[in-house]
């Protein structure tokens, strides 16, 4: 992170309505008497009500998908509560108050030292004075018009963009969760970038969320007008606990003419004990619209949490030449399941997709990729390329791919390539005889193997990602 | 060479070791002084790269009886790792391929892993690309080398340069070379030895282990050891792997018996 970045994720967070709602929890169970009371405590416009209440009734007629190739107990969604005001959490007085554990792993991953004090719930305001750098921050999006808060500040603030835009990528009735999701969400980010701007800095969600909890059912609305470039980040690869064990995300991306949008995600929640017992449910809808012609939307995303992860960042691109990226590393170990990939939707002509994804396995996980490719008839000339790559530790664990192509236009030009590979006992010898040890080995393996999406995360995020991986792995081999 | 004043490096005594409960060693004694080379000789299954493999601690090997002291350090104690970084170096017969690893990384990663055991400055990359560009000439390897995957779609002769090249970075004590010379032209023969030849000195050992006499041209041994079912059972000096060459191994054995029978 660089020193402004460092600085700003370390401002308390003053905004939004965190402190003007007294403390409270509505009752368990899902109900419309729920949503109305969600809605009221935010106070929101009756056409968000209506949003959600629309969400509600079509989810009520849904049933929860049983395609993907995870297992778990089935959720009771009646034993939930889905409101709960933010409560801040007790703050540390020093570093020297926080768990030993954390602070190895902080070690590990190389984070800031600024950082770890936030990350850890250390008050950070007695330590760094900030304020003039968030200001400094605050000053210079809005000297370039970009507006960028959460996303209940934006509903009060720009009611006519939200309007517009929320639910115009993810319809409600999408999916199961991301209908859940539509009626019951809580906060996010929003995030609207002008015509012609090239936003100045990386967005980054530590901008935005401080330490409390962010709530299960977070929503995130990314615009980027005509001409326009941003580069979002989400997540840390700092570990992160939660009381929620589940969640279910949506984020919509909108990209205009010549519009530019690299998403980047590194999620590291917490997967569980190494006997599979709790961890998160991590149930996510992802999607951009590349609207405008020659758009580009990516997303990168570095998956190493989660008891379940289930996750499919797409792109619909629908403008000419409009083109779309997914890199991706999914890394599971112990009993830790994901079922992550993407899709790529063509539809108009010349559109162009790649796919990079890789899949991790160690322990007695289960990692697979599962993507679609699908080629409108409009989309002429349209041209996708696939690739991939499984890596197995161990014998307990499994990999699997599930690739779907679809093509309607004879134009159209499809490549998928995939491997599957092992890290084997010769291998590890043969460092072992260099006078490398196994973790530093599988490390090597790892990010050489990693290396294709690696490339695409901003550079400071590329270097703890890289540690992360090791640190998920620890102990994994031999 | 044979000096007056030289150290033992490594004494092996009595060296039984098994592989799925198959014994291939069976009482292996050598003993290797620095300033020495030694070729170790004999026909496929006689237990010559097991010996190797043992040595460097290949975890396939069960070690069922025998000693074997590295510098009054018993071997055994040692992890695999913890060998190569006290100067045990095997040359690999197969080198491993590992994908998506770049040999420079790799190169510099067990060079500074070296460094550091020795209480030396590690390289920085710009330094180590100095360094290891000027051993690379030795070999004759094309610097492009550098970047590609760990023998990742090498040639023979290419793997076993960069066998050499990391036997010469890393600048062992013992080095085993588990038959550097199959799959070598007549000219990466020559390079391959002269290489060796280079690094040789009056403080480490060679041991080259080999089925045949060729490479013994260009790398002169001090002692010729003969394996065969495990055992070793002829040694003299490099006069005997030009008798092999010229009788076979069956010369041996037939020797063998009639020693045992006289």
């Amino acid at each position: 992170m660089g020193a402004v970045l460092q600085n700003l994720i370390n401002k308390p967070y003053e905004h939004g309505f965190v402190t003007d709602i007294e403390s409270d929890v509505a009752p368990k169970g899902l109900n419309e008497d729920t949503i109305r009371l969600i809605s009221s405590k935010k106070n929101e416009p009756e056409w968000l009500l209506d949003f959600r209440l629309k969400a509600y009734q079509k989810w009520l007629t849904m049933e929860e998908p049983e395609w993907s190739n995870v297992r778990y107990p089935k959720i009771d969604f009646q034993a939930i509560s889905y409101y709960s005001s933010p409560k801040p959490k007790k703050k540390l007085a020093s570093m020297d108050e926080v768990d030993p554990e954390l602070l190895r792993t902080f070690e590990k991953l190389g984070v800031p030292m600024s950082e770890r004090a936030a990350l850890a719930g250390v008050a950070v305001d007695v330590i760094f004075d900030s304020v003039s750098v968030a200001t400094t921050y605050k000053k210079k999006l809005a000297e370039v018009g970009i507006i960028f808060g959460s996303f209940t500040e934006a509903v009060h603030s720009h009611p006519d963009l939200i309007k517009k835009y929320l639910g115009s990528v993810v319809p409600v009735g999408d999916n199961y969760y991301a209908a859940l999701n539509s009626a019951v969400f809580t906060d996010g980010s929003f995030c609207y970038i002008p015509k012609g701007v090239k936003c100045p800095m990386d967005l980054s969600t530590y901008f935005r969320i401080n330490t409390e909890e962010s709530g299960q059912f977070e929503r995130t609305l990314i615009i980027a007008e005509e001409g326009s470039s941003v580069s979002y980040l989400e997540g840390c690869t700092a570990p992160r606990f939660d009381t929620n064990q589940l969640h279910a995300a949506v984020v919509e991306l909108v990209a205009m003419d010549n519009a530019d949008i690299k998403y980047s995600t590194v999620q590291n929640w917490y997967a569980g004990d190494e006997n599979g017992i709790g961890g998160i449910y991590n149930f996510v809808t992802k999607r951009g619209l590349a609207k405008g012609k020659n758009s580009r939307i990516s997303w990168t995303q570095v998956e190493t949490g989660s008891a379940i992860t289930w996750k499919y960042p797409s792109c619909v691109l629908q403008g000419d030449n409009s083109v779309g990226e997914f890199y991706s590393v999914a890394v599971t170990n112990n009993y830790q399941q994901a079922d992550t990939g993407t899709k790529m939707i063509h539809i108009g002509k010349n559109t162009r997709s790649t796919i990079v994804s890789k899949g991790i396995s160690a322990g007695h996980s289960n990692n697979s990729y599962r993507g679609l490719v699908r080629i409108a008839p409009t989309a002429a000339g349209a041209r996708n390329f696939s690739q991939c790559d499984s890596m197995l530790i161990g014998d307990l664990c499994s990999a699997s791919t599930f690739p779907y192509i679809q093509t309607r236009n004879n134009s159209a030009k499809v490549e998928h390539e995939a491997s599957t590979s092992k890290i084997g006992e010769d291998q590890l010898f043969y460092f072992a005889q260099r006078g490398i040890g196994s973790e530093e080995a599988v490390s090597m393996i790892i990010n050489g193997f990693c290396k294709d999406v690696f490339q695409q995360l901003p550079m400071e995020f590329a270097v703890e990602a890289t540690n992360l991986l090791g640190l998920k792995l620890e102990g994994s081999v031999g | 060479m044979i000096y007056q004043d030289s150290k033992t490096l490594l004494k092996i005594r009595g060296l039984c070791a098994t592989v799925n409960n198959s014994e291939i060693l069976k009482g292996i004694d050598l003993t290797i002084k620095s300033g020495e080379i030694h070729a170790i000789m004999g026909t496929n299954g006689s237990g010559k790269s097991t010996l190797a493999k043992v040595l460097a601690g290949h975890t396939s090997y069960e070690i069922t009886g025998g000693t074997v002291d590295f510098e009054g350090k018993n071997l055994f104690d040692l992890a695999p790792e913890e060998r190569a970084r006290a100067g045990i170096f095997l040359g690999f017969q197969y080198p491993i391929e590992i994908p998506g690893v770049a040999n420079n990384q790799f190169l510099r990663l067990a060079f500074n892993t070296a460094q550091v055991q020795q209480n030396k400055d590690e390289l920085d990359p710009l330094e180590f690309d100095d360094l290891v560009r000027e051993k690379m000439k030795l070999l004759e390897m094309n610097p492009d080398f550098l970047d590609r995957s760990v023998n990742e779609n090498f040639s023979g002769g290419e793997k076993k340069r960069n066998e050499i090249l990391q036997m010469s970075l890393l600048d062992p004590k013992i080095a085993i070379l588990d038959e550097t010379d199959s799959g070598l032209d007549i000219d990466a023969l020559r390079i391959v030895s002269n290489g060796v030849n280079q690094l040789a000195n009056k403080d480490n050992a060679t041991i080259l282990v080999t089925h045949y006499q060729r490479m013994l041209n260009y790398i002169v041994p001090d002692y010729v050891h003969v394996m065969d079912s495990g055992r070793i059972v002829k040694t003299g000096g490099k006069e005997l792997a030009l008798d092999l060459e010229k009788h076979g191994y069956d010369w041996v054995n037939i020797e063998k018996t009639a020693a045992v029978g006289a």
